[in-house]
């Protein structure tokens, strides 16, 4: 009778109670604050990567494949992934889009990463980078990709390090077998700028419906077109462009510019695409700019107080305890602009931090969740 | 212009009482006051500036440590047969414990690894091994406690609602029962902490509903079930024949957690030489102020690094009250400087070693059994903090 039983037992519920055990064994710890201290790649929930192949295309990028843990449960191309990296004792968390195929057969991602002058986790991903990496995760995100069925007609255009989705949309519709007029229109200063020049090459020379446009900005000869996004580069490239769907990613300049294009033109509805966020300039230290609380969609200019007071002279009632950023109860997420923390004078302009409203002012825009 | 008392006792004097007067104060200025706060809120950039990879690989170690204690404290209790493991494998498990309630449940639960940005270090979400659930915690200990530091009728953990720990609570004849209070809240102690933030004394009082308890409850509930579960029977269940030897180990080792974190607890505030203040007193205090209470209304406790570790470097009671949320193995080394500050302006930097602070919390706990008038007050030197109200 219990032999019985046990073959009827689906075995994903064995091991799922198993899995419960343990975790009541660790409470009120997760298990994999204790697997991460033996090998940070074997974990119950987190979902982490190890880097399995570092390589510097060109000067400034660094493109890695990762291997996810089992949790991975893919991406469209398109979307993006939040990778982190411990720089100085700090886990910090940057978005990237993956560059290959959604159907990649080993379930790697490969990850294209310019280092930007600026830029803390790309100066250092470029700089350390190294096979055995082990960095973490999050799911797949993003409504950047491209629709099912696929559209007859695509245009893709990036510019500088915004071709990594597009590129994964261009892989992705070969994989697929995609028969429709393709067309990649890629923005780089010269040509010496241009990641994945061999493999656009070599994808152009192989289909016959995939047409790679290489336009330099910087540069008067090679490539295919010269100078900057405008309805003559359309022509050119993709004359169908108005029966087709575009995808659009690349620097805060080329999105203007082909969004202007776009609604000169009535297209804005077919033109999709992926915003990087402008990084913010740290302003002088007065009472500029807007104060965004996101959640409950209330905008108001700001009055030089901390973003707790001005806050709750905006009617709303942010949790709080101390007042004095000794209690943490105030926390929330600044997702963009620049603040001062007035107990240290810290400046901090990152996106996505956890701030303590009470003691924190807002220096310029500043969008927070509450 | 008034005087704080520095006493065992918070008995009011301003300049009136003759015994008092005997005494010379210290009397701190305005600008004094101010100046003190710029210069630990100096000390305090210094060392956020600090922080980074050293700070991370410490609390990663004692975690890995904690780990180690706890695995291995656990596998020896699965040999009953042999005394001497059984017993280590006790001791092994309540280290663990008094590690992951000291120096790292406390310590992360104030905010002080938050910066690491580390999911498994974050105060927000970060859950310890003892029946009270974090977020409660957080509450009575982190803003009330800390805010409230030493001001009577406001700061619970001035007896935790159940004893009398100060001169200025008025006595009853309940308290007459205040060893044996103590001894039960020492022997129960992270049930009483679990306990805390319901506020009793107020729900007994009529001054809390039940909506406000029912929430607590529930949350009191769900963590300390878990907690039952897994030590009392989970464990024991999966020793099989030895059930009953592993349930006594396991309550073993939660004991020898409860009277340590007790001890260093009741250390940290209310050994002789720690002052306490009225409400009055405190009002619209200044950042500078707010420091100088903190660190007349704390003690510290001398002792090897291996000691300040073992308990969560609450042993520098005083550094952390000034910097809550500063990695505590900081401490010893912001102690010095603190030190230094205190002697220029004159304030008295409570310290001793284990026994001596250990032994005055006793002696107050049975002194204060008994009504002020049968024990009488010893006031010594006080510090005398000239406030100038903040203007409107
Ligand atoms: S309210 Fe306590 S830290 Fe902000």
């Amino acid at each position: 009778m219990t032999v019985q039983q046990k073959t009827r037992r689906p075995s994903s519920r064995s091991k799922f109670s198993l899995l419960s055990l343990f975790e009541a064994m660790a409470t009120p710890h997760a298990l994999d604050r204790y697997l991460e201290l033996v090998d940070p790649m074997t974990t119950v929930r987190d979902l982490r990567g190890e880097v399995t192949a570092v390589h510097r295309s060109t000067a400034d990028t660094v493109t890695l494949t990762i291997r996810p843990t089992h949790q991975w449960q893919g991406f469209e191309a398109g979307q993006f992934v939040q990778v982190g990296v411990v720089i100085d004792g700090v886990r910090h968390t940057r978005c990237y889009s993956p560059a290959c195929s959604q159907y990649r057969d080993d379930g790697r991602i490969e990850l294209t990463i310019k280092a930007h002058p600026e830029g803390l986790v790309s100066q250092y991903l470029h700089g350390n980078a190294y096979v055995g990496l082990v960095v973490s995760l999050s799911q797949a995100d993003g409504t950047f990709h491209l629709p099912s069925p696929r559209p007859d007609r695509v245009l893709l255009i990036s510019g500088g390090s915004g071709i990594t989705p597009v590129l994964s949309m261009l892989r992705t519709l070969l994989d697929e077998g995609y028969s429709g007029a393709l067309t990649f229109l890629h923005y780089a200063y010269t040509e010496n700028d241009v990641s994945y020049r061999a493999e656009l090459d070599a994808i152009a020379a192989e289909n016959d419906n995939v047409r790679i446009v290489l336009a330099y900005t910087d540069q008067e000869s090679g490539g295919d077109l010269h100078g900057f996004f405008g309805t003559e580069h359309l022509d050119a490239v993709a004359p169908w462009y108005s029966d087709a769907e575009t995808y659009l990613c690349g620097p805060p300049g080329l999105m203007r510019g082909v969004k202007s294009v776009y609604a000169d033109l009535g297209l804005s509805e077919n033109l999709h695409l992926e915003e990087f966020a402008a990084p913010v300039a740290v302003v002088a230290e007065d009472a500029a700019g807007d104060v965004t609380f996101s959640d409950s969609d209330v905008v108001a200019s700001n009055s030089g107080r901390t973003l707790l007071e001005q806050a709750e002279d905006a009617g709303l009632t942010p949790a709080y305890g101390c007042r004095m950023g000794i209690c943490f109860t105030c926390t929330s997420v600044k997702t963009s602009g620049c603040t001062t923390n007035v107990k240290t004078g810290e400046k901090d302009s990152e996106p996505h931090k956890k701030i303590q409203l009470c003691v924190t002012v807002p220096v310029g825009d500043v969008s927070i969740e509450i | 212009m008034f005087g704080i008392p520095l006493s065992a006792v918070s008995l009011p004097f301003f300049g009136s009482s003759a015994k008092a007067e005997a005494l010379t104060p210290t009397v701190l200025s305005y600008e004094q006051v101010q100046e003190l706060g710029r210069e630990l809120d100096e000390l305090r950039a210094r060392t956020v500036a600090k922080l980074g990879d050293t700070d991370r690989e410490y609390i990663y170690n004692i975690v890995k440590t904690q780990r180690g204690f706890e695995i291995a404290g656990r596998a020896m209790m699965y040999l009953p047969f042999l005394p001497p493991v059984w017993l280590a494998g006790v001791g092994a498990l309540g280290v663990s414990k008094i590690l992951d309630n000291m120096e790292i449940g406390h310590n992360v639960m104030h905010g002080q690894y938050d910066w690491m940005r580390e999911p498994g270090f974050n105060s927000e979400v970060f859950e310890w091994d003892t029946v009270c659930p974090a977020d409660q915690w957080k509450h009575s200990h982190n803003y009330m406690h800390h805010t409230f530091t030493n001001i009577v009728g406001k700061d619970r953990d001035i007896g935790y609602g159940i004893l009398r720990m100060d001169e200025g609570q008025k006595w009853n004849p309940y308290y007459l029962g205040n060893p044996v209070y103590a001894f039960l809240l020492m022997t129960f102690f992270e049930w009483g902490v679990m306990l805390h933030d319901l506020e009793s004394e107020n729900i007994i009082q009529g001054k809390r509903k039940w909506h406000d308890v029912k929430p607590l409850l529930q949350g009191m509930w769900r963590k300390a079930g878990r907690q039952v579960l897994k030590d009392y029977v989970i464990f024991p269940a999966l020793s099989g024949p030895f059930f009953v030897t592993t349930l006594v180990g396991n309550v073993g080792a939660n004991l020898i957690r409860n009277l340590w974190t007790y001890s260093i607890i009741f250390c940290g505030h209310f050994p002789t030489g720690v002052q306490t203040f009225t409400e009055e007193e405190t009002a619209d205090e200044s950042r500078g102020e707010w420091y100088v209470r903190q660190m007349l209304g704390s003690a510290n406790i001398e002792g090897s690094p291996l000691f300040h570790i073992m308990s969560g470097n609450l042993s520098h009671q005083i550094e952390h009250h000034l910097f809550p949320d500063l990695p505590a193995h900081r401490y010893p080394e912001l102690a010095p400087e603190v030190k230094v500050l205190c002697d220029k302006y004159g304030l008295p930097y409570n310290s001793g070693g284990f026994f001596k602070q250990i032994g005055s919390v006793w002696g107050k706990i049975f002194k204060l059994a008994l009504p002020n008038s049968l024990t009488g007050s010893e006031p010594t030197v006080g510090v005398i903090v000239e406030r100038k109200k903040v203007a409107a």
